[in-house]
């Protein structure tokens, strides 16, 4: 998931007995692991929700073809070319399946997109960072895939129905990128040492932000603890940042990398990697709009909305000309 | 005359292969970028069978001589090398000129892999058998485009119109035989331009009487196929081919 800072709207959580009946049978529900589906009753703090956390998911893998697009027409070989096209294109199906997700709760997809346009909706912000050299097309497979992954694969039990079969899906798609990125980087690696610079610098740039795309450490995540109760999240942040870090640092050992963070040693007694801290500051700033490629991806989507109005106009157009001939010869 | 024969088909492949390839470079700078979802999803799949078609003409080409393998075939030659249509290497504009440029194409493209479907050359019928069903595909959807835009409202007809002013010259090219054409045919390895011509104009004089569009008068703008291309080819392989051009030798 790319749903780095998603705000539930329940007040503290409730226990059975302080509920009316209606939401003790939804809750009872969630808790014996049966799942939600979209003409059930739920709470408004669930739908509203699962809205905010499934379109922030969609426009995420929307906003995620950008960087990787980017380097589409300069892939190296016409195999890799294929390879980063099929994924682009995964993404977007990743997007669409995700909005339909999100329709069933209420909102439409216009709504959605409009709110990614205005700038209301947030996607991760991970997208915000530019791609530069060949190698990040690698780095981001291995690492915003792999961390997608990690995110993903508990969401696959979320209680809400739609959202979990869609995770399934996804999910699986999501091990073939991770697979394809780590390959490029292994490629690299076993390459010139211009192209093990390549892969190292990549690695440096991507570190960080790909370990903030867990979100900002529990102890300032204050709505957890609700979506916990509702089954929409499974995992802490903290839980999953440590997760990834553990196995991805054998992973760059074994290509030959160094992570880019002295503090990063395995704690025998934690039976856990330790890292150092992470530059939140930062994060803060990319999500106010203030990361290296914030201006260039919304301005790339509003444009592509914009320039396309015409082509959507047109094939309403016709659609409507088309059922009027229809009735005229009835 | 084997290496005759030979030297007909390796040019066959390059031109097949070039013009899937260029086109695949220019449809593929939309990902993310198409007016809606959907649209990404299809260009996408479009991009990904040339790409896919291109590896297999390319690799035939080399086998046949052009190159140690495919990749080097598409990525280490220069524009004067390349055998691609004028017409697929025009600049992708607004999405009727990319959608226009594709229907000019795919109404050649998917008779051509018919016929190549009979070439005497058993590697020439077997590529064609794979790419036809993807083409045929490509055609059904640029048609259908061509016909519910230039149908459709004042904006979207008047820039499928324009797009049609602007591309239709250079569709001639691609059913007019050069020498090398004329020996293909002769010799039962591609299908005869001069059919293959009468085919495309009926086809594409439907579609476009379909779609409320007026076929625009003017010469034919040819040269691809002799390697003599407009200016915009350059910037595409300064694009395509730089990451070989400045690691030369190394693999990816
Ligand atoms: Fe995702
Ligand atoms: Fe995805
Ligand atoms: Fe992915």
């Amino acid at each position: 998931m790319y749903a780095q800072e998603v705000k539930s709207t329940g007040q503290g959580v409730k226990s059975l007995d302080e509920m009316e009946p209606d939401e003790r049978a939804f809750q009872e529900k969630i808790n014996a692991d049966v799942k939600i589906e979209p003409k059930d009753w739920m709470p408004e703090g669930y739908r509203k929700t699962l809205i905010r956390q499934i379109s922030q998911h969609a426009h995420s893998e929307i906003v995620g073809q950008l960087p990787e697009g980017n380097w589409i027409t300069r892939a190296p070989t016409l195999e890799r070319k294929a390879i980063l096209l099929a994924k682009v294109q995964d993404e977007a199906g990743h997007g669409l399946y995700l909005y339909c997700a999100a329709e069933t709760l209420g909102v439409s997809r216009d709504q959605m997109t409009e709110q990614l346009l205005s700038g209301k909706a947030k996607y991760s912000s991970i997208f915000n960072y530019p791609t530069l050299t060949w190698a990040d097309i690698g780095a981001i497979g291995w690492l915003v895939d792999g961390a997608a992954i990690m995110n993903q694969v508990p969401l696959q039990r979320c209680s809400y129905g739609p959202y979990s079969r869609a995770m399934i899906r996804v999910c699986k798609e999501e091990s073939f990128h991770q697979r394809q990125g780590y390959d490029i980087m292994m490629k690299l690696c076993e390459g010139a040492p211009e192209q093990k610079d390549m892969a190292q610098d990549a690695l440096n740039r991507w570190w960080q932000p790909s370990l903030m795309m867990f979100g900002p450490p529990d102890g300032d995540s204050v709505h957890s603890a609700q979506s916990m109760a509702w089954g929409i999240k499974q995992n802490t942040n903290d839980e999953l940042r440590q997760k990834f870090v553990d196995e991805t640092v054998p992973q760059a050992e074994y290509l030959g990398l160094t992570v880019p963070d002295p503090d990063v040693k395995w704690n025998e007694a934690r039976g856990h990697y330790d890292f150092g801290e992470l530059d939140w500051d930062e994060f803060y700033e990319v999500l106010k709009g203030n990361g290296p490629c914030n201006k260039e991806r919304l301005g790339a989507r509003q444009k592509a909305w914009t320039d396309g109005a015409w082509f959507r106009e047109g094939l309403m157009a016709h659609a409507k000309k088309r059922d009027a001939r229809k009735m005229a010869a009835e | 005359m084997a290496g005759d024969t030979d030297k007909l088909v390796c040019e066959l492949a390059l031109r097949m292969g070039d013009n899937a390839l260029i086109l695949g470079q220019r449809v593929s700078a939309w990902c993310g970028h198409a007016p809606v979802l959907e649209e990404d999803i299809a260009l996408a799949n479009v991009a990904l069978d040339l790409i896919g078609q291109t590896k297999l003409w390319l690799g035939l080409a080399a086998e046949l001589g052009a190159g140690d393998n495919a990749d080097d075939v598409a990525f280490l030659r220069d524009a004067r090398g390349f055998r691609n249509s004028l017409l697929v290497e025009q600049p992708n504009g607004d999405y009727g000129h990319t959608l226009m440029r594709q229907f000019l194409f795919d109404a050649w493209h998917y008779p051509m892999l018919q016929g190549l479907k009979e070439s005497a050359d058993i590697r020439i019928a077997e590529i064609a058998e794979k790419s036809a069903k993807e083409a045929a595909y490509h055609l059904e959807r640029s048609s259908d485009f061509v016909v519910r835009l230039g149908d459709g409202s004042d904006e979207s007809h008047d820039r499928m119109q324009a797009a049609l002013n602007a591309l239709y010259p250079f569709a001639g090219e691609l059913t007019a035989p050069d020498e090398t054409d004329e020996a293909l045919a002769a010799a039962g390895l591609a299908p005869d331009l001069n059919v293959l011509r009468q085919q495309y104009d009926d086809y594409v004089s439907r579609i476009f009487a379909e779609a409320t569009l007026t076929v625009p008068e003017g010469a034919v703008r040819k040269g691809g196929k002799a390697g003599l291309h407009t200016e915009e080819m350059g910037y595409i392989l300064a694009d395509m081919q730089w990451l070989q051009r400045a690691y030369p030798g190394a693999t990816w």
